[in-house]
């Protein structure tokens, strides 16, 4: 395997983005901020891939448009996936582990409040049987959080101290759309919205972008003097019927750990959009007590679809850099209630020596 | 004043779908009031039948009917339901394990509150007054206060008509809005100006503007007028009638290349027979009344030929 590196990482968050959909405008100082930090120019990127989805943004080939924003003369060797930043990272790990690049820019957006979001995900589900009845996002993670309430995995109080301790990280983000925190008695109080869940259970509806850069072995050192080494990425995902799922697991979180060391990691950025669900990731991934989770506040401070899974990468990846963690586990799902989850660990070593 | 222009758009399609045997059976029996659940290699009793089995990844073939009858196992509020969801008002979705079955069926309850529902509720299917073989022929479910009040199970399948498609009409609200380089040019429409922005990069000439040259990723700048005249550098007879049609046809749709511009604007040509027109000829913007100008480019009604001469191929062939 070729040693690769998260040498470049940028990101806007906003709850109302007054701007196009396709979100060029948002795009192309994330890219003059990526070229900053690397010293590149375009022309250096081996390798483009970018996450989006139609749905969000309401017109077709919105991800067309998007390519604007890096150029192609003369023409650049480039993908999309429509799914996360996170996704959209790891085909350009790929692409650099079969040697024909050694350089790649990976770059995601959405326009989350230009439709309704909760109604919009409801597409991603079973066609004949489950999308035809409109089951919303917060829906299903309120049935999510019910079953593990009525099993006794978790509480109320488990759920609002998450919340508690991501709104109190979030108050050194910049980018967080809702910070401050209380207490958890002050968030208990707060009344239900989707009962079994309060506002504050469900990340903010966030419009945003990000971008991540990855570079191989010496082109790592070119950046960085501590780069971000991907010594392990992983991701599977559970079944899509909501019916044969045990709502209170989620295996492929599991699985996904299963195949990497996470031992002696200091952070964990977990894309939970709900409070119960970092709960379960926390469990599935095995963390010890002193494992410090989201850091960055988490999606609950801010989510933009399609880069906040790749967002936990990149804020794990700027702690690495300055020197704060040796190692770090970044999460990103996707689907329904944590249906497909993916493991990124980033160490500031290769693990071979000599790096 | 908001830096962009934005508008409401309705993104709408029915999406037709085969449901092949396994949904197609599941679908058949709801249309005939009967449950039909399927049986995995674990013995496992599930509701919607899965095709495929988890563990042996076998068709499923082993079906059974289940009670309309069951119990709620996991339930949310729905405080805020959106639209297409199976009420207007706030009601629960539940996870309803039916009796027979041994995983949980997604659907609506239709209580008033949520202190109305509770996880192990017995709850039993409300069917629609109209049934077609889809999901929404189960209206919701409904408490069961007290079981001898269980409406009776269906009893079978017709065998010789099983559902074998279901359409879903998909309606997606957004409000678009226009990149702030797309507002300056529709905000010129309405004006009565045609509004270009130059790539600081390439130098060339964008109408309309964009907030990145595709050439070098650059946001056009400045502010350019054109005067709407220009060459048409190809075109096409539209000769096949389609949905959504305005003009009979034929008709032609011409690439306009504005004098001063780089990038050609898709345009319809009128006031010339379909068969006059060629590459090169000379054309200009034929603007509505100016009462009828709205932020579009519909302000322009068509181009019509100036008379001019055509112009040069030289003039226009790097914009082909």
């Amino acid at each position: 395997m070729r040693d690769v590196a998260v040498v470049g990482f940028a990101q806007r968050q906003m709850p109302d983005f007054d701007g196009s959909p396709t979100c060029v405008e948002m795009l192309v100082p994330l890219m003059t901020e990526c070229y900053e930090q690397t010293g590149w120019t375009r022309h250096d990127v081996g390798f483009w891939c970018s996450g989006s989805s139609d749905y969000l943004a309401g017109r077709a080939f919105s991800f067309v448009q998007a390519v604007d924003t890096i150029g192609v003369d003369p023409p650049v060797n480039e993908s999309h996936v429509e799914m996360d930043l996170a996704w959209a990272m790891y085909e350009a790990w790929i692409k650099i582990q079969t040697g024909e690049v050694d350089t790649a820019l990976v770059y995601a957006f959405g326009k989350s409040s230009a439709g309704v979001l909760r109604r919009t995900l409801a597409l991603q589900l079973d066609p004949y049987t489950m999308m035809p009845l409109w089951p919303d996002t917060v829906s299903l993670a309120g049935l999510q959080a019910r079953a593990g309430l009525d099993a006794g995995l978790w509480d109320e109080r488990a759920m609002a101290e998450v919340v508690n301790r991501s709104l109190t990280d979030a108050e050194a983000n910049d980018y967080a759309l809702r910070k401050g925190g209380s207490s958890v008695d002050e968030l208990l109080a707060r009344p239900m919205y989707a009962d079994p869940l309060r506002k504050h259970d469900c990340a903010p509806v966030t419009d945003g972008a990000a971008a991540i850069v990855l570079a191989a072995g010496d082109r790592a050192f070119g950046v960085r003097d501590k780069p971000a080494w991907i010594t392990g990425i992983s991701h599977f995902t559970d079944s899509a019927s909501m019916s044969t799922r045990d709502l209170t697991r989620a295996p492929s979180a599991a699985n996904a750990a299963a195949q990497l060391d996470l031992d002696g990691v200091e952070v964990a950025e977990l894309h939970a959009p709900f409070s119960h669900q970092e709960l379960i990731l926390s469990r599935e991934l095995g963390l010890a007590d002193d494992v410090r989770i989201n850091p960055s506040g988490g999606p609950l401070s801010g989510n933009p679809m399609f880069s906040a899974g790749g967002i936990r990468i990149g804020e794990t990846a700027r702690r690495i850099w300055s020197g704060e963690i040796d190692k770090g586990v970044a999460h990103a799902t996707s689907g329904a209630a944590l249906q497909q989850n993916l493991l990124c660990v980033l160490e500031s070593s290769t693990g071979k020596g000599g790096a | 004043m908001n830096r962009t222009l934005s508008a409401p758009v309705t993104v709408a399609f029915d999406y037709t779908r085969s449901t092949g045997p396994v949904v197609g059976r599941f679908l058949t029996g709801l249309r005939d009031g009967v449950l039909v659940a399927g049986r995995t290699s674990a013995g496992e009793v599930v509701v919607p039948p899965l095709e495929y089995d988890p563990v042996t990844h076998v068709q499923t073939t082993d079906f059974v009917e289940v009670s309309p009858v069951g119990t709620v196992t996991s339930w949310t509020w729905v405080p805020e339901p959106v639209a297409g969801q199976p009420f207007d008002r706030p009601f629960a979705f539940a996870l309803v394990t039916l009796d027979g079955a041994t995983r949980p069926l997604f659907h609506a309850v239709d209580v008033a509150s949520p202190d109305e529902i509770s996880t192990g509720m017995r709850v039993q299917v409300r069917w629609a007054a109209e049934r077609v073989g889809h999901i929404n022929d189960i209206a919701c479910f409904e408490p069961l206060g007290d079981e001898s009040t269980a409406r009776p199970a269906g009893g079978g399948i017709l065998e010789d008509d099983l559902v074998t498609g279901v359409v879903t009409t998909v309606s997606l609200d957004y409000v678009y809005a226009a990149s702030p380089e797309e507002s300056t040019f529709y905000r010129g429409l309405h004006e009565g100006r045609l509004l270009g922005q130059r790539c600081p990069t390439c130098d060339k000439v964008y109408v309309p503007p964009r907030s990145a040259c595709p050439t070098d990723g650059t946001p056009t700048e400045g502010e350019i007028e054109l005067t709407g005249e220009g060459t048409i550098t190809t075109f096409c007879i539209v000769n096949v009638p389609f949905l959504g049609q305005k003009i009979a046809p034929p008709y032609v749709s011409a690439y306009v290349l504005l004098d001063g511009a780089d990038i050609a604007l898709l345009h319809l040509i009128l006031g010339v027979p379909a068969d006059e027109v060629r590459m090169g000829t000379r054309v200009k913007a034929v603007w509505k009344p100016s009462e009828e100008w709205t932020y579009s480019l519909e302000n322009i009604d068509h181009f019509a030929p100036t008379g001019d001469p055509d112009a040069d191929y030289d003039t226009y062939k790097n914009h082909l």
